[in-house]
């Protein structure tokens, strides 16, 4: 490659050189259009499908954008700054936009789908059996390869063939004892077995009725169903039992006279809902100040502790006569190489109140994780346990840093070694410690693990199960849009978007704080 | 006088240190391998945990472990590679939306990729059903979803790097013809190996115990990783029974990262102090 090279600058004298063509070009060329089209061939055929026009379009056009930019010599830091830049927006920027449009609607349970899809579920969700209907003895027989049901009407003894299109009557079948069909002409009747391997099959056919839908009940029954909830399109509403519920468009909800709604409802806007239940809804607002609070005070005792205790350390190891350092900077940084996941959960399980290592070695009966006061020191004194051998790493470096002199000189100045740290050793740690100490902080508020695999945000108290004394913002959210209680994914965005808001509010105080940053624009 | 006190508090710091890793170590050789019966000092040595580990039929650990050290390796190598990309066009070459570019890495990095997690689920539930083999239950998807967080993570940290490689080294190679690829991948990759190494170690570390994107996304026993696999090995009233099979996996999960960590210790130290964060 190396004479290629040399090859290549020989061709360069002429005011406009052209590109000699190497193994390398031409193999990263083919490379770039055989990823550009695997990329459109495997792509590309689900969303036709589909019907999804916009997106493929969106596709294609980027699949051939990607074949320009890497075939043409212009646009060099758009070739390296691609790649990063497309899982960038696909993966953090595009969630992120589409977290807060989320936020405005009501998105979750109850509000999956559009309305048209509420109709027919509340529809399908009502039907009973039909009063006075018959219940029908069923045999699953094949007419041209298409499942049907033979029907055979307990009282009269008539019998009926119900496929998807109907009902039609059967001359000539011969019944048995029991009120199945034996044989009938034009069918093949299944056997029990035969009937138990298309269970699924015959479970969701239909037969349209007049007033409602036969489905089986089980493999040898049917019974007549009517929904009992109908929508009208004309009144806008749905008539039945409890009714009429009139579709309320901004709650998402078929709502009746008295202010109650149906279960299934849709999604709609609900503009700053969200935002102004979680100020005004007294079960969340009282406890929602909490939650922050105890956020706050989580991540700052974090982050401020854990740089305590390890600046203390490395301090304490840092000293010219200071033997066996090695031994001892092993041993604190073991925790920070084990994997952190595993050792919160060992955390756990030693302040587990009945088996627990804790409880063992104090002789205690405490249920440490139990009680909001003990469980909110125990997740302070296991993220110290997780944090300080960073910070004690850190620390190290930094004062390796400082030079000797300065300390020295303080002291034959007359300072007190305690004055000399305060006025000389921590501002400078400081100095080159901020930027790191507010990662930090950032870090930890929104310490997921810490918390989750630990308390689990518990103790919940028993008048609010939803919110618990080690919760923070993020497993709060994370329980509101996954927990057992659930999904209501447009709140939860809320909350997602409120937290965004205070980390850019914390982060526009931290760059002004450390203009060390800025320089590197230039 | 002084000296005994300094070594009396790195020695109490020391057991802080120590206490619950001494702990799963004799967890994981407890004969009983519960919970209840597990002391700080062993009572016991057997490697009857580790057998129980590795034979067991709920809890497929070699599979978990397997996936994990694939998503691990491949994101983190494949991050590496897009952000020193990003690096080395945001170092060595001026352009239009520069800063701009820079700034927004910046914004971007402050803002955890897991908090818009509702939206990546609904978004890759929509995934699922066009391509399966991207969805859920795919180390693919999990893959591809860190990669995401790639660029905010580490571009920032790699061209601090790369500006302090002397430019002149690139107009040197420029003047003897080499392309701009050639110069990224035979004189600036080279240059910052050692830095490489140790970015990518952390990230690796990081990947291997990120919880709640994975919990979210694998719910198949057979394509979790070890974070949530055996999270789910004492959840409930497993808890007190698999504790000593858990003990034995962490420590297991710990030997290779462990043994890296105290390899690259030297440059762990001034890596950490430009800044970098494990997850």
């Amino acid at each position: 490659m190396a004479h290629d090279a040399h090859a290549a600058a020989d061709t360069r004298r002429g005011p406009r050189p052209r590109r000699e063509v190497t193994t390398a070009f031409v193999v990263s060329r083919v490379a770039v259009l055989a990823v550009a089209a695997a990329l459109l061939l495997y792509a590309a055929p689900p969303l036709a499908a589909d019907g999804s026009w916009v997106s493929l379009t969106l596709l294609c056009a980027a699949s051939a954008g990607i074949a320009y930019l890497y075939l043409t010599r212009r646009f060099v830091p758009a070739k390296y700054l691609i790649p990063g830049t497309v899982c960038l927006l696909a993966f953090q920027v595009f969630p992120v936009l589409y977290t807060v449009s989320t936020a405005f609607t009501n998105f979750g349970d109850g509000h999956r789908g559009d309305k048209p899809a509420a109709v027919t579920a509340i529809e399908t969700g009502s039907v009973r059996q039909a009063p006075g209907s018959p219940e029908y003895a069923l045999t699953a027989a094949v007419r041209d390869g298409e499942l049907v049901f033979l029907l055979v009407d307990p009282k009269t003894k008539q019998v009926q063939a119900g496929s998807g299109q109907g009902l039609a009557p059967v001359s000539g079948a011969q019944v048995g004892v029991t009120g199945k069909v034996l044989r009938a002409p034009g069918f093949t009747v299944l056997k029990a077995p035969e009937a138990a391997a298309r269970g699924q099959e015959i479970s969701k056919l239909a037969v349209p009725t007049r007033g409602g839908v036969i489905k089986a009940n089980g493999l040898s029954r049917a019974v007549e169903g009517r929904a009992a909830l109908v929508y009208d399109s004309s009144c806008d509403c749905v008539n039945g039992e409890g009714g009429p519920w009139a579709a309320d468009e901004t709650r998402g909800y078929f709502v009746n006279a008295r202010g109650d709604h149906l279960a299934q409802g849709w999604q709609v806007n609900v503009g700053f809902g969200n935002f102004t239940r979680v100020v005004t809804d007294p079960t969340i607002s009282g406890y929602f100040l909490g939650v922050f609070g105890w956020n706050l005070f989580f991540a700052l005792a974090s982050a401020g502790g854990t740089f305590v205790l390890g600046m203390a350390v490395a301090l304490a190891l840092h000293h010219p006569r200071m033997r066996g350092t090695k031994v001892y900077r092993i041993a604190l940084i073991l925790p920070y190489a084990m994997p952190s996941f595993a050792m919160l959960l060992v955390w756990r399980d030693m302040f587990n109140r009945d088996f627990g290592l804790i409880n063992q070695l104090f002789g205690t009966n405490v249920d440490w994780l139990g009680q909001s006061g003990t469980a909110r020191a125990a997740v302070i004194l296991v993220n110290l346990w997780l944090g300080f051998p960073y910070m004690f790493l850190v620390t190290t470096g930094a004062l390796q840093a400082i030079p000797r002199e300065l300390t020295e000189a303080a002291s034959i100045d007359g300072a007190s070694p305690w004055y000399g740290f305060r006025k000389v050793t921590l501002p400078l740690l400081l100095v080159a410690l901020t930027p790191l100490l507010i990662s930090s902080f950032a870090f930890n508020f929104n310490n997921f693990n810490a918390i989750q695999l630990t308390s689990e945000g518990g103790p919940f108290p028993a008048e609010s199960p939803q919110v618990g004394a080690t919760d923070l913002l993020i497993t709060y959210t994370f329980r509101l849009a996954f927990g057992a209680g659930g999904a209501q994914f447009g709140f939860a965005a809320a909350i997602s978007v409120f937290i965004f808001a205070l980390v850019a509010v914390i982060s526009a105080v931290a760059f002004r704080r450390t203009r060390k940053q800025e320089e590197v624009y230039a | 006088m002084k000296l005994a006190l300094r070594h009396g508090f790195v020695l109490l710091m020391c057991v802080f240190a120590l206490v619950p890793i001494l702990f799963v170590v004799s967890a994981a050789i407890n004969p009983l391998g519960t919970l209840a019966s597990t002391d700080l000092v062993p009572n016991g040595a057997s490697l009857g945990n580790f057998a129980d580990l590795f034979t067991s039929d709920r809890y497929p650990f070699a599979r978990w472990f397997l996936n994990s050290v694939v998503i691990a390796l491949t994101a983190s190598f494949a991050s590496l590679l897009l952000s020193m990309m990003a690096a080395y066009a945001f170092s060595r070459m001026r352009f239009r939306g520069r800063r701009v570019g820079l700034l927004a890495l910046l914004l971007i990095q402050m803002f955890p990729q897991f908090l818009a997690i509702v939206t990546i689920f609904m978004i890759f539930t929509r995934v699922t059903e066009l391509y399966p083999a991207i969805g859920f239950d795919t180390v693919w998807g999990l893959m591809l979803l860190y990669l995401g967080g790639a660029l905010g993570a580490n571009t920032w940290l790699m061209k601090g790097f790369l500006d302090t490689v002397p430019k002149e080294l690139d107009e040197a190679a420029t003047v003897d013809g080499a392309t701009h690829a050639q110069i990224f991948w035979r004189v600036i990759l080279p240059l910052v190996t050692p830095i490489l190494a140790v970015t990518g170690l952390l990230a690796f570390i990081g990947i291997m115990s990120e919880f709640i994107m994975a919990s979210v996304f694998l719910r198949d026993p057979e394509s979790k990783t070890l974070a949530v696999g055996m999270f789910g090995m004492i959840a409930g009233d497993q808890r007190n029974a698999n504790f000593g099979m858990f003990a034995a996996g962490t420590l297991i999960t710990a030997i290779p990262t462990v043994g890296v960590f105290f390899w690259l210790q030297k440059f762990i130290v001034s890596g950490l102090t430009a800044g970098a964060v494990k997850g």
